[in-house]
């Protein structure tokens, strides 16, 4: 077994079993066996170490990294007003994928053909063309509709607008993003509506609960456990994915940073700059995972209940 | 004594009105028939034991009671109301998700496998139904989950999560969760199947304890120690049709048909008890 894995799986698993065998044996019975040699381990730690300190040498030495220049930008109006972008696109697209997840994954489960073979032309679509395809189109949607009218279909109309003016580049950023989220996030809900035993639905209805109720009390909670991890990687790159954005002049991070180097030409701290700001978000989501998965997996015994048990 | 009791020692307050009358029942999954015309009428405040081999209908049947199936013919009345439907001079209507909801929560049943909610606690798990589907005040549903807890025994098992239970400990849980309702019929889908032998006891010692509170309890099941010593009616089902049925002294003593001899036969055989 891996050694990092093990201690803590095995100590947790020990202390289920009632105490610390050592304590409970006298002393000369208890074995001090020689570790095997392992010579591959010490070789591996060298070689990592020194491309660690290689990495450290040239980020510290080499002058065109910049980091006066990272230092300087980091906290630049332009730069925060892209972070901020950058956040909202990631939210909102996000909370309308996992929206139309659910509403596409019910649909898809539906006894009703023409739902489930609707939701399965929707999925195959929205995942079968490129985003970036997706999101040019949004854009120049005013080419192909040039009106959108609100009214009774193939009746009178009520209101109209033109496309171009309710279909900005934010507007169309934001759709083809949650859109195409949807399409993802469908099969994600999907497999943890599946992952719930039946018997549990049958439980639920024999206590007299009605399809909402044990939908929203019984299934979801733990299709929610099986839903969070993948969940929390589609809106890790959702974060990274809205730099597609920028193809649609839309000013968020990337496209801020872009917009400074090119007058500049300080391209790779620029993009260092952006980089790290990926990356700050990208571990304040992690934590934010974590916490999540402990919430929904409470009454379960796993892998992580059992670390935490041990740390304890 | 002087409150009359049945065969088996309950008490018979209202006894003889049918509590639960299955019509000519047929349950159909596509083209194979589980079982056909099936009659039964089971009495108030009784006990009756279905037993039989694996693919008799026995479980079908309870679920059909309990409307997580639907018949395909026949009908089933519990307390005089058909169910699964609406009747409203002679034609039928389909009940809404919420009216047959409703119907259910009138019958506990218990299943093989527990099927306790894993992310609720235990007391979690037997107040859901009361606050959320039968909308009762919370303190008083607490007050009564707490005095079911105590009935079997895991007083001190309030907070614990049901993976932290032994199978007997969540069955009885489960027993608990079905009564918390107040319901008037109980099903048991072979509660004992699924638990290691020294576990069976503590489960059918909490069904006995219901037995003699004169709830009326039909039960799926192998365990013939618990037909004979608690069962007021013994039903014995085969191929989809209810083969022999009488008092357990009847049926497990001096059964008439061949199928029941021989099914006894090589049950007893198996465990001598």
């Amino acid at each position: 077994m891996a050694p990092l894995l093990g201690t803590g799986l095995t100590r947790a698993l020990r202390q289920r079993h009632g105490g610390d065998p050592e304590t409970s044996t006298s002393d000369e019975w208890v074995i001090k066996a020689r570790p095997v040699p392992r010579p591959g381990r010490w070789i591996a730690t060298v070689v990592v170490g020194l491309l660690i300190a290689m990495l450290v040498h040239g980020l510290v030495t080499n002058g065109t990294f910049g980091w006066g220049t990272v230092g300087h930008y980091f906290f630049t109006s332009l730069v925060l007003s892209g972070v901020r972008l950058t956040i909202i696109l990631t939210v909102v697209s996000m909370a309308a994928g996992i929206v139309i997840g659910i509403v596409v994954a019910v649909m898809r489960m539906s006894p009703n053909p023409l739902m489930s073979n609707a939701s399965r032309l929707y999925i195959w679509f929205f995942r079968g063309t490129p985003l970036l395809v997706q999101l040019i189109f949004w854009y120049n949607i005013g080419a192909l509709y040039p009106k959108i009218s609100v009214g009774i279909p193939f009746g009178p109309s009520f209101a109209s607008f033109t496309s171009t003016h309710v279909l900005t580049s934010l507007v169309a950023a934001l759709v083809g993003l949650s859109l195409n989220e949807g399409a993802y996030m469908a099969e994600i809900i999907r497999s943890g509506i599946m992952a719930v035993d039946a018997g549990q639905i049958e439980a639920a209805r024999s206590l007299g609960m009605h399809q909402r109720l044990l939908l929203r009390r019984v299934v979801l909670p733990q299709a929610m456990r099986v839903v969070i991890p993948p969940t929390g990687n589609q809106v890790i790159t959702m974060l990274k994915t809205t730099s597609m954005c920028s193809v649609i002049a839309i000013a968020e991070l990337l496209y801020s940073v872009e917009l400074i180097y090119q007058r500049n030409f300080e391209t790779i701290p620029l993009l260092i700059v952006a980089s790290l700001w990926y990356l700050l978000m990208t571990t304040v989501l992690s934590v934010g995972q974590y916490y999540l998965e402990r919430h929904f997996g409470r009454g379960q015994i796993t892998m992580l209940s059992l670390n935490m048990q041990h740390r304890r | 004594m002087s409150v009359p009791t049945t065969s088996n020692g309950h008490p018979t307050v209202g006894m003889d009105d049918e509590f639960l009358k299955v019509v000519k029942a047929t349950k159909r999954f596509g083209t194979t028939t589980v079982f056909e015309n099936i009659d039964l009428v089971v009495n108030r405040g009784t006990v009756s034991c279905i037993i039989g081999p694996s693919g008799a209908g026995k479980s079908t049947l309870l679920r059909c009671i309990n409307a997580l199936e639907r018949l395909s013919a026949g009908r089933i009345y519990v307390n005089g109301e058909i169910i699964g439907f609406r009747e409203h001079r002679d034609r039928h209507y389909e009940l809404t998700d919420k009216q047959a909801a409703l119907q259910r929560s009138k019958i506990g049943m218990v299943f093989q496998r527990f099927n306790l909610f894993p992310h609720m606690t235990v007391l979690e798990n037997i107040v859901e139904a009361p606050i959320r589907v039968l909308r009762q005040p919370k303190a008083e549903v607490l007050e009564r989950a707490r005095g079911l807890l105590a009935r079997v025994g895991l007083s001190d098992k309030e907070t614990s999560y049901p993976a932290h239970l032994s199978g007997g400990q969540q069955q009885r849980v489960a027993i608990a969760r079905a009564l918390a309702l107040q319901p008037e019929l109980m099903l048991f889908d072979e509660p004992t199947s699924a638990l290691d032998p020294e576990l069976c006891g503590e489960v059918l010692d909490v069904m006995k304890q219901l037995a003699h509170q004169g709830i009326t309890m039909i039960v799926v099941t192998h365990e013939m120690g618990f037909a004979r010593d608690v069962a007021d009616d013994v039903i014995f089902m085969d191929g989809g049709a209810i083969v022999e049925r009488g008092t357990p002294g009847d049926v497990l003593e001096r059964p008439v048909e061949e199928r029941t001899k021989k099914f006894l036969g090589s049950v007893l055989a198996r465990a001598p008890s």
